[in-house]
Formats: C-alpha cells, sequence, structure tokens
C-alpha cells in the first residue's frame, strides 16, 4: 500500500513515495537549506524590530526585550511537543518508520526551546521581580514540559532497539500531550492559590504593535530554524538506522 | 472477563501477601522520607503546618512509584506476563485486574498510614481525614500512570530512575489537587473541588490507561 | 527607536547584564545544536 509506484500524472503527487526514508533524504537535504537561510534573515529582522523599532517599555524598561527570544521559545516548545507527539502517533498507527524518526529528532530541538524558555525566564524575573525563578504558572509548566522531553529522549536512549524505541516514545509522547493540559490548569491553580495576585511574566496588557510585530517575526524564525535543524537531524538518523542498505551504501560511497 | 479479573486480582495479592515485606518497605520509605522533612527544615511547628500536607504526599508518591517496579517485574522473569499476551481475554482487563492489586498491596497501606504522618507535621484531624481521603481518591491515577510507565521500561536497562523521570512530572497534578485539598481544609475551606477532580482524573486514568498499558506490554514484549 | 550610543545600547538601561545574558545563551544553544548536528552528521557519513 506504501510502495513508491508514483500515481499518473492525474492523480497528482504521490506523497506516500516520500514516508520511505531512502526518498525523504534527498528531499530534506534540498529543503533544510532554504528554512535555515529563511531563519537567519527572519531572526535578524525580529531581532532589528525588537532592538531598534520597539520602544522602551514603560514599566520595565529596557528588560523586556527579553520577551523577543523568551515568548517564541515557549510557543515552539509546546508546538514541537504537539508536533512531535503527533509524528510519533501515526509512527505507532500506521507503522510507518519515518515518522518515528521524524518525531526522535525534533525532540532535541523541542527540549532546547524549553530551556531557552526557561532560562530567559529567570533573566526576565531578577530585574522585574527580584529573584532569579519566579514559580509564575507558565515557567512552572515549562519546567514540568522540561521533564517531559528528557523523559522521551532518556527512554529512546535507553531502548536499543530503534523499532521498539520509536513506538514506546510515542506511547510516551501521546501520554503526555494529554497530560499537558491537566499540567497546564493544575499548574495555575496551585500558582494563583498559592500567592494571591499572580505573580505572572505576561507582558504589559496594551502592547505595541512594534512589539507584537518583533515577537511574531521571531516566532517564525524560531519556526524556520526548527525546521531546518529537525530535517538535518532526521537525515542523520536516517542514515544511522539504514546504513546496511544498499542506498546508503552507494550513497557514502558518492561522498567519500 | 470479570473473572479473569478477579482470578487476576486474588493472584497477585495472594503474591503480595507472601512477600509482605515488600509492602511493609514501602511504607517504612513513606515514614522515612516524611520524617526527613523536619530533620531538614527545622521542628517548628509553623513551618511544619505549612509544608506538611505537600511533604507527605510527595513521600506518597515516591513510596508509590518506587513499587511500581513490582507491579510486572515477577511475571516478566518468569513468562507469566507473556501468556497474559497470548491469552483470549483482553489485555487491557487483565491489566486493570493487576493495577488493582498492586494498589490494594502498594497504595492502600500508605493511605492507612499517612493520618499518622500528618500528626507528626501537627494537622488538624479534619485535614488528615481529607488527607487519607484525597491519598485514596489520587493514588489510582498514580497507579496506572505509573503502570504506563513501568509498562514502557519493562526490561530496561536504568530501569527504576529512568521509571522515575518518566512518571513523576506526570504526577504533578495529583499531587497539586491533593496538598491543596489538605491545605484547603487546613485553612478552613472546602476540599470538595479539588476532591471531586482528583476523583474525576482517577477516572479518566482508570478509562484511557489500560489501552496505554497494554499498548506498552506489547510494544516492549516484540 | 534611537540608542544614544553603542555603549547605551549595550548598557540597555542597566539591564545589560540580563538582556545580553538571555540572547547570548540562547545563541550558544544554537551553536552547541549546529556544532552536535554537524558532528552526528560526520560520524554517520564514516564509511
Amino acid at each position: 500500500m506504501l510502495s513508491a509506484t508514483p500515481q499518473t500524472a492525474s492523480h497528482g503527487i504521490n506523497w506516500f513515495k516520500y514516508a520511505s526514508p531512502q526518498t525523504f533524504f534527498p528531499v530534506a537535504g534540498a529543503l533544510a537549506p532554504w528554512f535555515a537561510a529563511m531563519g537567519a534573515v527572519l531572526f535578524a529582522a525580529g531581532l532589528y524590530i525588537g532592538f531598534f523599532v520597539a520602544p522602551t517599555d514603560a514599566q520595565q524598561g529596557e528588560s523586556y526585550r527579553i520577551i523577543f527570544i523568551h515568548v517564541p521559545a515557549a510557543w515552539m516548545s509546546m508546538l514541537i511537543y504537539l508536533v512531535m507527539a503527533f509524528w510519533a502517533g501515526v509512527g505507532l498507527a500506521f507503522n510507518t518508520r519515518l515518522s518515528g524518526m521524524m518525531a526522535t529528532a525534533l525532540a532535541p530541538t523541542g527540549a532546547l526551546f524549553t530551556f531557552v524558555a526557561l532560562w530567559t525566564g529567570a533573566l526576565w524575573g531578577k530585574p522585574t521581580w527580584g529573584t532569579w525563578w519566579v514559580w509564575d504558572a507558565r515557567l512552572t509548566s515549562e519546567l514540568l514540559l522540561l521533564f517531559l522531553y528528557f523523559g522521551f529522549m532518556a527512554l529512546q536512549a535507553a531502548i536499543d532497539d530503534p523499532r521498539r524505541a520509536d513506538k514506546a516514545g510515542a506511547v510516551l509522547a501521546l501520554v503526555g500531550v494529554i497530560n499537558i493540559p491537566i499540567i497546564y490548569y493544575s499548574v495555575q491553580w496551585w500558582n494563583t492559590l498559592h500567592q494571591g495576585a499572580s505573580v505572572s511574566l505576561k507582558s504589559a496588557p496594551t502592547m505595541a504593535a512594534t512589539m507584537f510585530a518583533g515577537m511574531l517575526v521571531m516566532v517564525f524564525a524560531c519556526w524556520a530554524y526548527a525546521i531546518a535543524v529537525a530535517l538535518w537531524r532526521v537525515r542523520c538518523i536516517i542514515l544511522e538506522r539504514e546504513r546496511r542498505s544498499d542506498w546508503v551504501a552507494q550513497y557514502l560511497k558518492v561522498q567519500a | 472477563m470479570l473473572s479473569v479479573m478477579r482470578s487476576v486480582i486474588a493472584r497477585d495479592l495472594t503474591l503480595a501477601w507472601r512477600r509482605r515485606t515488600d509492602v511493609f518497605t514501602s511504607v517504612i520509605f513513606f515514614v522515612i522520607v516524611a520524617s526527613l522533612f523536619p530533620l531538614g527544615i527545622g521542628p517548628e511547628p509553623k513551618l511544619l503546618l505549612a509544608i506538611g500536607p505537600g511533604v507527605v504526599w510527595v513521600a506518597a508518591l515516591l513510596a508509590s512509584m518506587l513499587a511500581l517496579s513490582r507491579l510486572f517485574a515477577s511475571d516478566y522473569a518468569d513468562g507469566t506476563l507473556e501468556q497474559m499476551l497470548l491469552s483470549a481475554t483482553p489485555l487491557s482487563v487483565i491489566v486493570i485486574g493487576k493495577v488493582i492489586a498492586h494498589w490494594i498491596a502498594a497504595n492502600l497501606p500508605l493511605v492507612l498510614i499517612a493520618p499518622l504522618l500528618g500528626l507528626q507535621f501537627g494537622l488538624p484531624a479534619d485535614a488528615l481525614g481529607v488527607l487519607a481521603l484525597a491519598l485514596a481518591l489520587g493514588t489510582p491515577s498514580l497507579s496506572l500512570i505509573g503502570a504506563i510507565g513501568a509498562a514502557l521500561t519493562l526490561g530496561l536497562r536504568g530501569g527504576g530512575v529512568l521509571l522515575a523521570l518518566l512518571v513523576l512530572p506526570l504526577y504533578a497534578p495529583v499531587l497539586i489537587l491533593g496538598s491543596l485539598a489538605v491545605e484547603a481544609t487546613a485553612a478552613g475551606l472546602a476540599a470538595q473541588p479539588y476532591l471531586l477532580l482528583l476523583a474525576a482524573l482517577s477516572f479518566a486514568a482508570l478509562s484511557l490507561a489500560p489501552w496505554a498499558i497494554a499498548a506498552a506490554l506489547r510494544i516492549s514484549y516484540e | 527607536m534611537n540608542w544614544g550610543g553603542v555603549s547605551e545600547f549595550f548598557a540597555m538601561g542597566g539591564k545589560g547584564l540580563y538582556v545580553w545574558g538571555s540572547y547570548a545563551v540562547t545563541l550558544l544553544c544554537i551553536a552547541i545544536e549546529l556544532v552536535s548536528l554537524w558532528l552526528r552528521r560526520r560520524a554517520a557519513e564514516k564509511p
């Protein structure tokens, strides 16, 4: 059913063809540099807006400029987890190898964004609230998300057989996805009940349009970067796992 | 199907009874961990009262999690688990039976001992009752979610610590709701919303987790 | 937004440590990720 026979032109592109690691490998290689370039350009544009166009915040001064990396990183950390769980689920349901590889490829990048969100959150909290760590509901949820990423990566690392690792990771990722809203709401509740007036890293209620624009550009920059890195990483994973097949042997000969 | 579940429960409880010391060690671990906190923080009563609910809950979480390795380990070792995978009864039914037995052997003792620990922290009488009730409502979730982790990590190196890493973040909502229930009672407020949510989480876990546990067992066996 | 000069830009109204600390660590993380990917690719492409 998932064979590599392309359909006739009148049926359009046979997408299932790209479900095979062998056919996806060159596609990923061709696409990744474009996404990387797009990411770099968007980073530059976003940071330009963030540092040279957006005005100084009335309450927080210049330290608020951290949001141009903090908020995009936080959004990406959650988006990547969803995408990762999606591909893992597809791999589990349809028994496709590439989907599982994609999920494994996404995890480290997701964890990285989560860490950046936490780090920048801490550095934003210090000048704003006076402490290096603020048990803000969202930061605490981010911390738990980081643990979920670590769990996924640790589980896959502990399993030698790649197919078992993919499927086990998929079950864990799907359990995690179901839990994330539960975790988020219980942490929110925990935060408001313990602190009364919540100490929150929400940006000013009415954000200047330029600030929002800068953040949005940075989100797209992070998105492009994440796609590029995931495509590069999945290429490595494909090479590692398909090492014994002919096409990899051919490819390596050509590379040498 | 129900008769199979009943026999699974009976078997597991008999096995647990033959290894009673495991149950005792879990309970003693629970008591020790809870007692370590005052040693680390100091005996000031107001402070202990403030941290009491959280500490007892965390200790219960850890004790519950440590017992998880017992859930599938011996069946995995002697081949019974493989028979369960091959049996005509749906695996999720067998799994529910195992988790119920595990809850009785591993978590019910914690529920019963917890009020004594609560006394150590100076919790008032009604808070002690809520503590036991909250644990009774929350520990089923812990057993069910923990069983998913135990099934995923079957036979892996790094075993117990890896299981902890997988399962503890998922325990956070139960921990939060559970300790909030006790703190609310100690402060004179209603614990009902938290208790209801704990019950809801356990029911949700009961309906969803068995599938995940069964899937995880099959994956670990391939 | 006009900065009075390069030194003002780096000072960030006194919060320079936090702002630059954030971006510096982000760039560091990106660099680590890219380098480790490059190393991984080299190891994967060894025959």
